[in-house]
């Protein structure tokens, strides 16, 4: 029986409530390290080293462990996350405070803690007998819980010299509050501050790069001269926000110009929307995507977005006034008309920074520490860093992150995190585009990988409750060369009455991924698998994705299948879910597929199969295309890389055969049947996908486009879109179809996934079907997994959870997974432009044609069909003469000298890598036919100036 | 502020205990000297008060009397300062009727109620923030201490789940998360339920755990009012002489 003693803690809340809460003190808690008698090992889990020798200190030759405050844990994260930092204790109080202040810090702490290498280990001081402090008359709640540190220190200190006599074991105390430390000290304690103790790691020197830098006692002295005004209180802004003073908004720097930015007003008053922001002190310190409060400028200083590229590009921090000078340099020569609403930021309410990749600009002075770091994202100022290793990092791309930006510092102060590589370099780029992108990609953790089932794996007894076995049926799969994680199978068989029976078969991801562990949780925040040019961002573990869930021939596997009786004009008289063990005859790729249905003297089962499945695909598509569904095209690519450089080698335009349709047509099939079922049984809490209509204006431009052919395109609703996209042929210029059906995919909306029961508009604009899901593809997409779960239940076969029956939560999930796809297609392109400059930058300078797709003011949107590339023709430069062009909103045409740019014309065009930065290199295209005089590019000219002033920006597959 | 943790991951509630731990409990029997048997349990910072009358007549109308077996009377209030606001609730209201109705099912199946045909028990609970586990330990040992025949003790204990881990003996801020939550009656020697309440939704998975949980938690709190019961007797029995 345990020993308690009741303490009752009184807080009012409101005047009126009155909260009793026991706590009850336990002595049956352990300390964490092994070896001691007194606890007896009377804890679990992680625990500390029993005589832990390194990190070698010389402020503390004796083994030790380290007992970190609050302050450190929230700032000094990216410090402890360090390999050379182990046998950490970390308080429960310390623990608390952190989950109240800031969750990312929090998860970060509990992943580290979870890590059986690192020692760390969680000890319940609130708890313990011993260590529990009360709140004492006129203390307040944050002295309580320092004291309530120190205690524990002491407490630790004098528990370990009792393990034995000659124990040197000995309990560190950091913190950086000099008051908390000077009084630790008094108390006999070790204490020493984080910055004092990192630097004391001999064997560590880099680990001091890593340091937030937060100037508390002003030990930098700037140039003292302060240029910001400062940030109102919380408080003030929310006063001043309820009033309508201040306007609450998300900042958003702009790429162009570093001196200006627009803040986009949260709330639905129709004017004011968007506030523009023009000079540093005007932007006051704010930082994309923060949350900042803005004060309206009176009408008379309101100024226009100005049309001037301007980079930051100073070293110095005195050139202040030369800021001013730029700043005024904006304002010039602007129309009344343009002017818009103007404002400057009195306030952050939230802060959203993150660590950011980018490159290190050296400091001019050789022995300087203090560099600036140049971020990737041009969108993100500066950042002052202190390194000793600016030598070994110049030309390389680094991760820092901003710890403050005080008021008399022209750019923030962060620290180092992290070196990425060398710039260029594949790996390097890889990391860089996903860390941008916001994609989660570091290796699963242990927590993770605990959940795996236990390798050797076989199918058991349990696996088998409410479980059909299909092993005898004529299973396949389909899919494109080199997959590896196979989600769907088919198979089609004859039924004794005349009819067929066609089965979809997925992977039952769902019976390995349980909801609420840290398997799911995992898979859930990566939301999908990322596929780059050469890499796979798994959403799930590789022995799921590659092999347990993988339905590959000849093993046995579990599926989850959706099986129809169908007639032989492809109508659906039947149809049945249910959970079975599958074995697949044959992996089969989509040419091999295609080869088997067309020999004539192949006429095994499996191919009988395929035939049956191919004849009912092509009703099945032709009956949705009768109803309005939109055949949509967009310029894929597939790189051929090199086997032993990984190197893109050529490029080629993704082909399409019969079975790729087959495919598609039974998986639409089956996403559109369970999309009807669980929004049967769970009408307000079914996952599905959405696809809005587009607004009519959004056609304008392909319908000016076609025009200006001679063609007519109608979009009043899809099925007329359709097969006016259809009649739209040319017989002197067949690529005219492709290059209008691309033009059609730039005016769609985004596919989006919500809940049933947050929204009433469910059709899918696209597919032409009132209602569809995702369910085909559990392996790489989580919301499959959740559709699996919910069609589970509703089927019997698998229990629920009461998440899966929250809207609330299910909407949550549904917003993180539109942000990853959004991210991981970004992700995507952004890793096909890279291969796509490396394939150039091995090609030389090559010219190719080109049909325009966008005509704009000084320049045109062309589109390679060779590469499936989309690159910007500009006409306007910096330092040549301005040729004259008008442009022609109505029709749309550029006249450029003489010469007239029409939508779909062809021209001739230049590509060439342009890297005279090496952070942002690019691909050129200069026009080369039709010639224009001083614009078009001779095409014999090797000479050709590629550090030239011009900025010119390339676009992939939109 | 971030919710609050119910369940950490060394494994320690909000208030120090483990999850298949009971509060603190403490009994008294015998307080009231004009009942026919009274009890007072404190189970953390629930307290409830319990007064038998009986067997006695039927009182009032005859019509009710059973034949073959006694009429079990019960009646439930909370005390005005016993909540979070406070708040004077009229007699008679929905929770107390309630209340009063599980405990009459309760204890019609602990109580011998043949041995006094045509006769009535009337059972009053008075609770602090009351639970229905602390009223039926109170009434328990009430009855008890009436010399009522029983066929065993009732103990009753709640239960809830979270985090896939069952939690025993919900205190109130457990209780106020909004997880399911579990009431459980028991006949600890025969393990008879006697009564089983719970209005949230929980798989039938989890179920069983939860129902050990509460079990097993019920079977703590037997060992402890035993314990009160053969104290309260040994006290009783020196007074007498013997």
């Amino acid at each position: 029986m345990l020993k308690s003693k009741t303490f009752l803690k009184k807080t009012r809340a409101g005047g009126v409530m009155k909260i009793v809460r026991e706590h009850y003190l336990r002595d049956d808690i352990g300390c964490g390290a092994p070896g001691c008698a007194a606890c007896g090992g009377a804890h679990e889990g992680p625990a500390l080293e029993p005589q832990p020798q390194d990190p070698a200190s010389s402020v503390c030759p004796q083994p030790h462990y380290l007992l970190p405050d609050t302050n450190v844990l929230l700032h000094q994260i990216d410090v402890l996350e360090d390999p050379a930092i182990r046998n950490v204790i970390v308080l429960q109080t310390v623990l608390q405070e952190v989950r109240n202040r800031s969750a990312p810090v929090y998860k970060r702490i509990r992943d580290v803690t979870n890590n059986q290498e690192k020692h760390f280990y969680t000890f319940t001081n609130e708890h313990h007998r011993e260590t529990y402090v009360e709140q004492e008359q006129g203390e307040n709640a944050n002295d309580r819980n320092d004291r309530a540190i120190r205690v524990a220190a002491k407490w630790y200190n004098e528990h370990l010299k009792k393990m034995s006599a000659d124990n040197q074991l000995q309990v560190i105390f950091i913190t950086n509050d000099r008051r908390n430390k000077e009084k630790a000290i008094e108390e006999g304690i070790p204490a020493f501050t984080c910055e004092e103790y990192v630097k004391s790691l001999t064997a560590n020197p880099e680990l001091i790069d890593r340091l937030a830098c937060l100037s508390e006692e002003g030990n930098e002295i700037e140039s003292g001269k302060i240029i910001f005004s400062e940030h109102l209180p919380l408080s003030k802004l929310q006063q001043g926000i309820k009033s309508g003073t201040y306007l609450q908004g998300t900042f958003r720097a702009s790429r162009e110009n570093y001196l200006e930015a627009t803040v986009w007003i949260h709330g639905d008053n129709e004017e004011n929307k968007e506030i523009i922001l023009q000079g540093l002190k005007h932007l006051n310190r704010a930082v994309h995507e923060d949350i900042v409060a803005v004060e309206l400028l009176p009408k008379s200083q309101w100024v226009a977005p100005s049309s001037v590229v301007l980079h930051d590009e100073g070293q110095n921090e005195e050139d202040v006034e030369k800021e001013e000078e730029r700043e005024r340099m904006l304002k010039t020569a602007v129309s009344e008309k343009m002017l818009k609403p103007t404002g400057r930021v009195v306030g952050i309410i939230k802060r959203n920074w993150r660590p950011y990749c980018g490159m290190l600009s050296k400091s001019d002075i050789k022995e300087s520490r203090r560099h600036l770091f140049t971020p990737a994202d041009k969108r993100i100022p500066r950042i002052r860093i202190e390194t000793r290793q600016a030598s070994t990092l110049e030309g390389r791309r680094i991760i820092v992150a901003i710890d403050g930006w005080p008021r008399n510092s022209r750019y923030p102060n962060g620290h180092f995190v992290r070196n990425l590589g060398d710039v260029g370099e594949k790996e390097t780029e890889t990391e860089v585009l996903l860390l941008e992108h916001d994609v989660p990609h570091q290796p699963f953790s242990q927590a993770v990988l605990s959940f795996l089932p236990k390798m050797p794996w076989s199918i058991t007894e349990k696996d088998m409750k409410n479980r059909e076995d299909l092993r005898h049926l004529c299973i396949c799969s389909v899919d494109p060369p080199g997959c590896t994680d196979i989600d769907d199978a088919l198979h089609c068989r004859e039924l004794e009455n005349g009819n067929l029976e066609v089965g979809v078969h997925i992977a039952d991801v769902s019976h390995f991924i349980r909801p609420g562990n840290a398997l799911d949780q995992e898979s859930a925040r990566r939301g999908t698998t990322v596929y780059l040019c050469e890499k796979r961002i798994d959403m799930v573990p590789e022995l799921l994705s590659s092999n347990l869930c993988s339905l590959q021939c000849d093993v046995d596997r579990l599926a989850f299948s959706c099986i129809w009786e169908m007639n032989h004009n492809a109508e659906i008289l039947k149809t049945k879910f249910t959970k079975s063990v599958i074995n697949s005859k044959a992996s089969l790729t989509y040419a091999e597929a295609q080869l088997r249905i067309d020999s004539a003297n192949m006429n095994d089962d499996i191919t009988t199969s395929l035939r049956g499945l191919n004849k009912l695909a092509k009703i099945l598509k032709k009956r949705r295309i009768e109803k309005g569904a939109l055949t949509l095209s967009s310029p894929e690519v597939r790189f051929h890389m090199d086997s032993e450089t990984h190197d893109p080698i050529d490029l080629q335009t993704k082909e399409l055969r019969e079975t790729n349709s087959m495919v598609e047509e039974f998986m639409l099939l089956a996403n559109i049947s369970v999309a009807k079922k669980i929004h049967e049984e769970f009408s307000e809490h079914a996952l599905l996908r959405k696809h809005p209509a587009p607004p009519p204006s959004n056609y304008e431009i392909l319908v000016k486009a076609a025009r200006s052919r001679n063609l007519e395109i109608k979009t009043d609703t899809a099925k007329s879109l359709a097969e006016s996209l259809d009649q739209a042929e040319s017989p002197t210029f067949p690529y005219l179809n492709t290059l209008l059906r691309i033009l059609a995919t730039r005016c769609m909306m985004q596919a989006v996934y919500f809940c049933s029961g947050m929204d009433n508009d469910f059709h899918h604009y696209g597919l032409a079907s009132p209602i569809y899901t995702h369910f085909t593809s559990p392996i790489r997409r989580y919301a499959d997994v959740i559709v699996h779960r919910l069609l589970a239940v509703a089927i019997g076969a698998d229990c629920t959870y009461p998440e899966l029956t929250d809207k609330h939560k299910l909407a949550d999930i549904c917003k993180n997974l539109n942000f990853r796809h959004k991210m991981a297609q970004y992700a995507q392109r952004a890793s096909v432009a890279f291969h796509t400059q490396l394939f150039f930058k091995s090609k030389g300078i090559v010219s190719e044609e080109a049909y325009i797709l966008f005509v704009r003011k000084n320049a045109i949107v062309v589109l390679i069909p060779k590469y499936g590339l989309e690159g910007t023709v500009f006409f306007e430069e910096k330092d040549k003469p301005n040729p004259q062009l008008i442009y022609d909103d109505e029709i749309p045409s550029l006249k450029i000298e003489d010469t007239v740019f029409h939508v779909f014309d062809k021209v001739k065009v230049k590509i060439m890598l342009d890297s005279s930065n090496l952070q942002h290199q690019k691909i050129r295209m200069s026009l080369v036919e039709p010639q224009i005089p001083g614009i078009s590019i001779p095409t014999d000219t090797s000479n050709m100036d590629l550090n030239g002033p011009k900025k010119k920006k390339m676009k992939l597959g939109k | 502020m971030a919710g609050l943790e119910l369940l950490s991951d060394q494994g320690y509630r909000v208030d120090g205990r483990r999850a298949g731990e009971l509060r603190k409990i403490q009994a008294r029997m015998g307080v009231f000297a004009q009942a026919d048997g009274s009890a007072y349990i404190e189970q953390g910072n629930t307290k409830a008060l319990a007064v038998v009358y009986g067997p006695h007549e039927i009182r009032g109308s005859r019509a009710r009397a059973l034949p073959d077996r006694a009429l079990v009377n019960c009646q439930y209030s909370s005390a005005t300062f016993s909540t979070g606001e406070r708040k004077r609730r009229p007699h008679g209201d929905r929770k107390s009727c309630e209340m009063g109705l599980q405990l009459r099912q309760t204890f019609e199946a602990a109580i011998l109620t043949q041995l006094h045909p045509r006769s009535q028990i009337d059972i009053y609970v008075q609770a602090d923030g009351g639970t229905y586990a602390a009223c039926v330990n109170a009434a328990t040992l009430a009855v008890l201490d009436a010399g009522i025949p029983m066929r065993d003790f009732v103990c009753a204990c709640s239960a809830g789940f979270v985090d896939g881990t069952a939690l025993a003996d919900l205190s109130h801020v457990e209780e106020a998360a909004g997880g399911p939550q579990l009431a459980l009656a028991l006949l600890p020697a025969s393990g008879q339920i006697a009564l089983l309440e719970m209005d949230a939704r929980l798989h039938e998975d989890h179920l069983e755990r939860v129902l050990e949980a509460a079990a097993q938690a019920a079977r703590d709190v037997h060992t402890l009012l035993d314990r009160v019961v053969r104290q309260h007797v040994r006290e009783a029995s020196i007074l007498l002489g013997d």
